[in-house]
C-alpha cells in the first residue's frame, strides 16, 4: 500500500514538474504581452523577403523569425516604429515596407488605379452620351425614314413568305 | 480612329506583360550598392582565436560569399568557387551563415575550401546587417571597402566569366586616388 502511495506521489510530482517545464519554455512570449503586441504591430508593417507576399508577422520562414527577434530587441531598447522600419529599410531597401512609402517613384503605384478608374469613367460617360444622341425617338419619322421603313418591312414580309 | 483604341490598349497591356516576363521579382535590389560594407568582427571558422573585420581588408578587392552547409544551392555553387579560387584573382571570404560550426567544417573538408577564411555568423545578425535574405549571396567589395555589386543566388560559371571576373579585374586596376580609373559594373551583372 505504501509503495502505491509512493508511486502516486511520484507521478503527480513528475506531472507538476512537466507542467512547470513547459510553462518555462513558453515564457518569452507570455512574459510581456504588451511588448509582444508592439512587436507584432511593427512586424505587420515589414515584408518577409523570402515569401514576398507575407509580412514577417505572418511568415514562418527562418528569416522572418530572425527579423522578429531583431524587432523585439529594438523595441526592448526603446526604439519607436519609425526607427525600426528605417533600420530594416537601410538593410533591405524600400521593398521591406509592406505598405510602400508614398514618394515620387511610387506615385504611379498609388495613383495608377485612381487614374485608370477616371479614364474608365470618362469613356463610359462619353459612350452613354453618344448613345443618347443616336437614339433620339422623340421626333416623328421624316419622309425619307418612312420610305426606308416601308422598304424594310416589305423585304421582311417577302423573306417571311419564302420561308413558309 | 477610335476603333483602333482597343488594339492600342491591347498592345500596351501585352507590352507590360512581355517586360514582366523578364523581371526577376525574387532578386531584390540591394540598398548597399556603392555603400560601405557594414562593420563586423567575427571569429574564424577553422581557428576561433582568429578574428576578421572588413577594416583588415582595406586596400584589397575581396569577395564575401554567404554560405551554409544546410543550403542546397550552395552545393551547386561550391565547385564553381573552388575552381575559381585556384585562379587566385581575388580572395574569397566565406560568411558561414546560421550554421553549426562542425557541419561547416565537415563541408569544407569534404568538398574543398575555396575561402581565404570563413567566419562564423552563428545567429545571423551580420547577415541581417548585410541585408542577406537568401543563401548564397556574394558581395564584391572594392579597395575602399565599398560594396560594388551583389550576386544573388549561386554564382554560375557564366556569371563568373561575364560579371565577376571582369568586375574584379576592373576593381583591381582602380586607384582610389585617381577617380578616372573607376571601374564600371559589367552589363552582364544586371
Amino acid at each position: 500500500m505504501r509503495v502505491v502511495r509512493g508511486l502516486q506521489v511520484l507521478s503527480l510530482s513528475l506531472a507538476l514538474l512537466g507542467a512547470a517545464v513547459s510553462a518555462k519554455e513558453a515564457a518569452p512570449l507570455a512574459q510581456d504581452p504588451a511588448l509582444e503586441k508592439k512587436v507584432m504591430e511593427i512586424s505587420k508593417e515589414l515584408r518577409c523577403l523570402v515569401c514576398q507576399n507575407q509580412t514577417i508577422a505572418d511568415s514562418d520562414a527562418e528569416l522572418a523569425h530572425d527579423l522578429r527577434r531583431e524587432v523585439r530587441d529594438m523595441v526592448k531598447k526603446g526604439m519607436n516604429q519609425d526607427q525600426i522600419v528605417a533600420f530594416m529599410e537601410q538593410r533591405y531597401g524600400d521593398f521591406v515596407r509592406y505598405r510602400p512609402a508614398f514618394k515620387l517613384s511610387t506615385l504611379f503605384l498609388w495613383l495608377g488605379p485612381m487614374l485608370l478608374f477616371a479614364v474608365a469613367l470618362s469613356v463610359l460617360y462619353r459612350n452613354v452620351l453618344r448613345k443618347r444622341k443616336t437614339v433620339d425617338d422623340t421626333q416623328p419619322l421624316s419622309e425619307e425614314e418612312k420610305k426606308r421603313l416601308a422598304a424594310l418591312m416589305a423585304q421582311a414580309d417577302e423573306a417571311g413568305v419564302k420561308k413558309s | 480612329m477610335s476603333r483602333f483604341v482597343p488594339l492600342l490598349v491591347f498592345l500596351l497591356l501585352a507590352g507590360f506583360l512581355l517586360v514582366g516576363l523578364f523581371l526577376k521579382p525574387s532578386e531584390i535590389p540591394s540598398p548597399f550598392i556603392n555603400k560601405p560594407a557594414p562593420a563586423f568582427q567575427l571569429n574564424s571558422l577553422s581557428d576561433p582565436a582568429q578574428k576578421l573585420s572588413p577594416e583588415n581588408l582595406r586596400g584589397k578587392v575581396w569577395l564575401l560569399n554567404v554560405w551554409a552547409s544546410w543550403c542546397v544551392s550552395c552545393r551547386q555553387e561550391h565547385p564553381v568557387l573552388v575552381q575559381f579560387s585556384k585562379s587566385k584573382l581575388v580572395p574569397i571570404y566565406g560568411l558561414n551563415y546560421k550554421d553549426e560550426p562542425a557541419d561547416g567544417m565537415n563541408w569544407l573538408k569534404q568538398l574543398g575550401d575555396p575561402y581565404t577564411m570563413s567566419i562564423v555568423d552563428r545567429d545571423g545578425r551580420v547577415g541581417i546587417d548585410y541585408g542577406v535574405y537568401g543563401v548564397p549571396e556574394t558581395f564584391i567589395i572594392d579597395k575602399q571597402g565599398i560594396i560594388r555589386h551583389k550576386v544573388i543566388g549561386p554564382v554560375s560559371p557564366s556569371s563568373l566569366k561575364d560579371c565577376v571576373v571582369p568586375l574584379v579585374k576592373g576593381l583591381n586596376a582602380e586607384d582610389p586616388a585617381q577617380p578616372q580609373t573607376k571601374a564600371e559594373v559589367p552589363k552582364a551583372c544586371a
